[in-house]
């Protein structure tokens, strides 16, 4: 009969393989749970193909500028990561002004950039992070209907809802219902009631796309940068009163990963970022299905960055 | 302990028991995806299982499709069917159907072949032909397994059908992916709690079903030591 | 038609040059999903055979010890992982709790069941010849249990492979992050191949397991699948 012993041996080997593994730094597995070294710069990202992109244009430049760069992308939706910058399992984000202030405190209600630039400083301050240079560049959350939505209802302007709403379905993140820019901004700065019905879905992603396209909602969240508003010929509803807070593209990291050479490398490229370039991009990796990197590479080129 | 006190006070709070987001309508709607999606995954496996056993063919399959099963990634499934199919129940109910078909596929399986070679012989002794051996016989005595094989599938379906949240659907699930969105810790739990309790009742009522519909000749003759232990080591 | 999905589905399924390109990512995921699975298994095992053999000693904690293991697999695992968050962070630490906590729900079952279906007469016989408590462990319950706790392990094993993959949603993911990818850029192509590879390594892991159990128990035919 074969023996099975457990020698103290093996026991010990396997204790010392869990206090490895515990204490938190295994180079095998995906990078991020080093302690922060000041020369290595982990950048992260959200799961939008914006952020994507985003990003590994701070990877590009950052390498290029010698500095160490890991990158950690797709890591989930803002609430996972944000927290994970605060805890320093990343050091950079490409992020929005207006997103992040609201994120930060959830009642604000600054739309003009300098004011949202001016109320997040503090809140990022507070937890050792700092915003870079802005781009002029926005990708600001908007309102989308179908073509044919629009033309059934005649909708062009955000105003042209009231009345109407209650005849819709809206659909979008689940905070919508809840953020002063979202459902309660409607009904405050535009008079418009309550919608038929709110689906909880993402933040412009696949679902609201495809839900909006198969019609199980009239209008839905999504950013005005995306790729699949002219793919699918949505109608952006304008925005003829102020409500949105502005959105611009703005690197948010770690006060002490953020060097002066860090910050002049990052700050390179959000001085060259228009809104129009950026909805370009999107159309390459959304609707041309090319590679975030490649195109995020390719437009560095272009623009002398690289 | 703040939290534990936030997840009752969000439990007991009225305002969750009423409206379209409330509990009973996301409960309802949880149940209704797995019901289905069991009703169809049984729809589909019972027939397959039986006629697996009665014949014998396929046999090697059939006992190892459990754990073959179990090798699916229910997440990658949802999501494929969603990017293919898009928004709907479609890609939930096939991503659950999948999940639920393999245990009652082994288990109907199981049971059919352990009946008791004398019994059956006996049976077509008797001047009982193939079919009827299989629905007056084998069935019958089948019955413990194959319920136990549902109830399985049913517990995991009521377990994971909170992936329909996922792809933005209801059912509980709803309390897990808004709670995260919304930073309200309380109510991840508070779904987390719900789900378990469901999938716990779920376990439950089948159990008693099952007590109610396996024959009292099987269960009264304290049934061969063979199935019961096939029994406990299948459920 | 604006549908989104009609292009998609006039594509192929899988776009090969799209694999082509990124061989390095679908190595990198499947080397990270490797290393959660083994890791998981590895804690569960270790946490799981005190909890198995207190159970076996005094058996008045098998009820509850059953009971709390099964309750708690009834806790959806996104859940699990989400409550973490706030304590480790996006840290390994958060998906591997998670994950071992699952295997181990598995696997304290299972090896309780196979010690106790350990024939009395056995343990018996081993205690009239002398053997001391551990050496009548080692050398005879738990060969003769490790048909069952092998069964167990290659569920917790192809189970846990299965939600590596959930922990896409909290950053890491292994396969998983291929899900996800092909999700937010509405391309079937990542979830194809992260399917296939999953359901590939959970097979892979399983077989493997059957044959290691053949090897260590020669003397046992193996019991049901």
């Amino acid at each position: 009969m074969r023996r099975i012993r457990l020698g103290s041996a093996a026991v010990a080997a396997c204790l010392a393989l869990l206090l490895a593994a515990c204490g938190g730094g295994n180079d095998a597995l995906e990078g991020g749970t080093q302690p922060n070294e000041q020369s290595t710069v982990t950048v992260g990202s959200t799961n939008f193909s914006e952020q994507l992109i985003l990003a590994q244009m701070y990877a590009a430049v950052l390498e290029k500028a010698g500095v160490k760069v890991d990158t950690r992308l797709n890591l989930g939706a803002r609430e996972v990561v944000f927290p994970a910058l605060e805890k320093g399992d990343i050091d950079l984000l490409p992020e929005y002004n207006g997103s992040v202030l609201s994120f930060l405190d959830p009642k604000a209600t600054q739309t003009t950039s300098e004011e949202v630039n001016t109320a997040l400083a503090p809140l990022l301050d507070a937890k050792s992070l700092v915003a870079l240079d802005e781009s002029p560049a926005e990708d600001k959350d908007g309102w989308a209907v179908t073509k044919e939505t629009a033309d059934k209802y005649g909708l062009a302007k955000l105003s042209d809802l009231k009345g109407k709403a209650g005849q819709l379905v809206v659909g979008g993140p689940p905070e919508l219902k809840t953020r002063p820019a979202g459902l309660p901004g409607l009904k405050k700065v535009y008079g418009i009631e309550d919608f038929k019905e709110f689906k909880s879905l993402d933040a412009g992603g696949p679902l609201t796309t495809s839900a909006l396209n198969k019609g199980d909602i009239d209008v839905g969240r999504v950013f005005t940068t995306q790729g699949a508003i002219a793919a699918n010929n949505w109608v952006l509803l304008e925005e003829d009163k102020p409500l949105e807070p502005a959105q611009n593209i703005v690197p948010i990291g770690r006060k002490d990963a953020m060097t002066d050479q860090v910050k002049q490398a990052l700050n390179a490229i959000s001085a060259k970022i228009t809104t129009e370039e950026l909805t370009k991009l999107n159309k390459l990796v959304d609707v041309d299905k090319e590679d975030p990197e490649k195109v995020a590479n390719d437009w560095l080129t272009q623009q002398g960055l690289l | 302990m703040t939290v534990i006190n936030q997840v009752v006070t969000w439990l007991t709070d009225p305002a969750q028991w009423s409206g379209p987001d409330g509990i009973p309508v996301r409960t309802l709607q949880h149940l209704y995806y797995s019901l289905l999606a069991t009703a169809i995954a049984a729809a589909i496996a019972l027939p397959i299982g039986v006629f697996i056993g009665h014949t014998g063919r396929g046999a090697l399959i059939a006992v190892n499709l459990t754990n073959l099963g179990r090798a699916i990634p229910t997440l990658g499934i949802i999501i494929l069917v969603f990017t293919l199919a898009g928004f709907g129940i479609v890609p939930v109910l096939v991503a659950l159907v999948a999940l639920a078909v393999p245990p009652i596929v082994t288990n109907s399986y199981i049971g059919v072949r352990s009946v008791d070679r004398d019994v059956r012989e006996a049976a077509e002794g008797m001047g009982m032909r193939g079919r009827q051996v299989l629905w007056q016989v084998e069935l019958p005595v089948a019955m413990p397994l194959i319920m136990a094989g549902i109830r399985t599938s049913a517990v995991q379906v009521v377990a994971t059908a909170t992936l329909a949240a996922f792809v933005g659907l209801g059912g509980l699930g709803r309390y897990l992916i808004d709670g995260l969105s919304q930073r309200d810790l309380a109510q991840v739990v508070g779904g987390a709690i719900l789900v378990a309790v469901l999938a716990l009742l779920t376990e439950l009522v089948l159990g008693r079903v099952q007590a109610l519909v396996v024959s009292p000749g099987v269960a009264g003759r304290g049934a061969d030591a063979a199935v019961r232990a096939k029994v406990e080591k299948a459920a | 038609m604006t549908d989104s999905a009609a292009p998609v589905l006039a594509a192929e399924l899988i776009r090969w040059e799209w694999v082509g390109r990124h061989l390095d990512d679908i190595r990198d995921a499947l080397v990270q999903h490797v290393e959660l699975t083994g890791l998981a298994l590895l804690f569960g095992l270790l946490l799981a055979f005190p909890l198995a053999l207190s159970a076996v000693q005094w058996p008045r904690l098998y009820g509850p010890i059953l009971g709390v293991t099964g309750v708690l697999f009834t806790i959806p695992s996104l859940a699990l992982f989400i409550l973490l968050i706030p304590f480790t962070g996006l840290q390994i630490q958060t998906a591997l709790i998670g994950l071992t906590i699952y295997t181990l729900l598995i696997l304290v079952r299972n090896i309780v069941e196979g010690l106790r279906g350990v024939d009395n007469d056995v343990r018996e016989a081993a205690q009239a010849m002398g053997y001391t408590r551990a050496r009548q462990l080692f050398q005879v319950e738990l060969p003769l249990a490790l048909p069952v706790i092998i069964a167990g392990v290659r569920i917790a094993t192809v189970t846990t492979i299965g939600l590596v993959t959930v922990t896409a949603l909290i950053g890491w993911g292994g396969l998983g992050q291929l899900f996800i990818e092909g999700f937010t850029l509405n391309f079937s192509t990542p979830i194809v191949v992260g399917i296939v590879l999953s359901a590939l390594l959970a097979f892979t892991a399983d077989l493997l397991l059957v044959g290691l159990q053949h090897r260590l128990t020669p003397w046992a035919r193996s019991g049901g699948g």
